[in-house]
């Protein structure tokens, strides 16, 4: 049923990392996606992997849930690997008809492939130890400077979370529209591309009616409980830091340093 | 003065054809005085277009008045300044319960209020415990709003206007889109709202079954008040009603019926109750 699905991939259970303000999250899944594309040896990708591994089994989120993310960018993830094992100049390892191997091209090709591994499932952990309000909250607060270059940092962050909560009725409404025009005899199975896209016309006029009207009256009852932006307003869930988000930005940085003194390490007898 | 009241209210649109020229003017409200004491329970009744919900939003200062003056608890609805508290004073609870919860969880949502008001955030959870326990959803609070039922939506609703703390609230056809058992369910909570807080309570519907328990009842037709009176008064004028196009309740009409018959039966019957009590006195 439309009404039972899950928005974003939270995945409900009681772990450290679920615990975590959204915003120390938020920091260290963009610091580590940083940090995967300062490093620049197998040494460091170790220790990326140990970082993204621990963070994983704290999560206790099982470890398909972080692989499923994988399944949308695996096109993506092929197509970079072999134009990247084929046209990087370099060394030639294997030579077949036109195309060359190069070791350089192997070793981009790998580095690549693993970058935007632990990219996803990196960002995954985020998403699925932190529901989507909580984030909104978090990206709030991490983005209050810019209010100064008059940012609508309020405003963007409401938009977001009133469209998360309006996601399932309008899903809902899609459905009940569907089901009502295909009582008078349309079609949305059979034909082409672009003939499918055709008989979308009379499922997404009356869905567009619906929600400008939705939006409306939503405006209306904001306003009539007292909504006006977001000076005077204060919160029920406010986001406080706790100790063990203090703990987590000290691993974080320990982390950045140990990678940025990965880069230095040459080990002898180590081509990569 | 009472807690609402308005002196000679009229509320004008213009109406447009499609190239936008001016067709002409509609009086939606037409000259309504309107007298609310703290701790009523007003009902307003009328058919579609009989501009009972534009009444209402005038009280909650959404419209404003094309003449006359509305007052909320002493304020005018005209003047800019009050504006935020005549709309924490006077909550609001519209008919659609989807196009009025903003929160993804129903705690959330009841606290929406109070946080645009600038409440302490201990005090917003205070505020949410007891009004949500007021309208009997407390065990509901960590619940999506997507999967309650309509009943329950409304009650959310009107547990986020009481969480403001106001001193009326304006039903505005709260029941119209539920089924009876969601329409029993809202009315049975604001009548203890009413009764227990002692909040003052203007619904405005077209459901007859809805007021018999109402203070003071205001009939309202083409932006008229065509009768006002206590539930009883209302309904023992029967032929009136049915002029407006107004259904009363089946056992109202029986005893209606059976007196014009010839049996000696008190006007304006409300409930099965007092309709066996007068058919035994017989």
């Amino acid at each position: 049923m439309l009404r039972d699905i899950t928005l974003g991939q939270y995945y409900q259970a009681d772990s450290v990392i679920h615990k975590l303000d959204p915003r120390v999250k938020l920091i260290a899944t963009i610091t580590f996606i940083i940090s995967l594309f300062v490093v620049k040896n197998a040494f460091g990708y170790i220790i990326a992997a140990l970082f993204l591994l621990s963070a994983i089994k704290l999560s206790k989120v099982p470890f398909r849930f972080m692989v499923k993310g994988m399944k949308t960018i695996i096109f993506l993830l092929l197509i970079t690997v072999i134009f990247n094992l084929f046209l990087t100049p370099g060394e030639a390892l294997v030579s077949v008809w036109k195309l060359t191997i190069t070791k350089e091209g192997l070793k981009s090709a790998v580095f690549m492939a693993i970058r935007l591994t632990f990219l996803i499932i990196g960002s995954s952990v985020m998403t699925l130890t932190t529901t989507p309000n909580n984030l909104t909250d978090g990206m709030e607060r991490l983005m209050g400077p810019l209010k100064i270059f008059k940012v609508p940092v309020h405003e963007v962050a409401m938009m977001m979370s009133i469209a998360l909560r309006f996601i399932p009725v309008l899903l809902e409404e899609t459905d009940k529209i569907m089901k009502a025009q295909i009582a008078r005899g349309a079609d949305f199975e059979s034909g082409n591309l672009i003939k499918k896209a055709k008989s979308l016309v009379p499922l997404l006029v009356p869905l567009f009616i619906s929600a400008f009207r939705r939006a409306n009256d939503l405006a209306m009852a904001m306003e009539a409980r007292c909504y006006r932006g977001g000076d005077h307003r204060t919160k029920m869930k406010p986001l406080i830091y706790k100790k063990r988000d203090a703990f987590a930005y000290f691993v974080l940085l320990c982390y950045l340093a140990i990678c940025i003194g990965a880069n230095l390490l040459v080990i002898p007898g180590v081509i990569l | 003065m009472g807690i609402i009241k308005t002196d000679k209210l009229v509320f004008e649109y213009i109406r447009r054809d499609e190239e936008g020229n001016v067709e002409g003017i509609t009086r939606a409200v037409d000259e309504v005085d309107l007298d609310v004491a703290q701790g009523d329970f007003v009902a307003v009744l009328g058919h579609n277009g009989s501009g009972k919900s534009t009444l209402a939003k005038h009280i909650n200062a959404i419209l404003y008045p094309s003449e006359g003056t509305v007052w909320v608890d002493g304020m005018d609805t005209a003047e800019e300044k009050n504006l935020w508290e005549i709309r924490q004073n006077a909550g609001m609870v519209f008919q659609n319960p989807d196009n009025q919860i903003i929160g993804q969880v129903v705690e959330e949502d009841v606290g929406f209020g109070p946080e645009n008001m600038g409440v302490p955030t201990a005090e917003i959870w205070e505020r949410v415990e007891e009004s949500l326990k007021a309208v009997g959803m407390y065990e509901y609070r960590r619940h999506s709003p997507n999967k309650l039922s309509g009943g329950q939506k409304q009650r959310v609703s009107i547990a986020g206007v009481i969480a403001m703390h106001p001193k009326c609230i304006i039903l505005d056809e709260p029941t119209a889109m539920l089924d009876p058992n969601g329409r029993k369910e809202v009315i049975r909570a604001v009548r203890a709202l009413n009764a227990a807080e002692n909040i003052t309570v203007v619904l405005i519907t077209h459901y007859m079954e809805e007021i018999i328990h109402a203070d003071k009842v205001f009939v309202m037709d083409q932006g008229k008040v065509a009768m006002e009176g206590t539930p009883k008064e209302i309904f023992s004028r029967v032929e009136e009603l049915k002029e407006l196009r107004l259904d009363v309740p089946q056992i109202t009409l029986l005893a209606y019926e059976l007196q014009k018959n010839g049996l000696q039966i008190p006007a304006g019957i409300l409930t099965t109750e007092e309709f066996v009590e007068a058919l035994t006195c017989l």
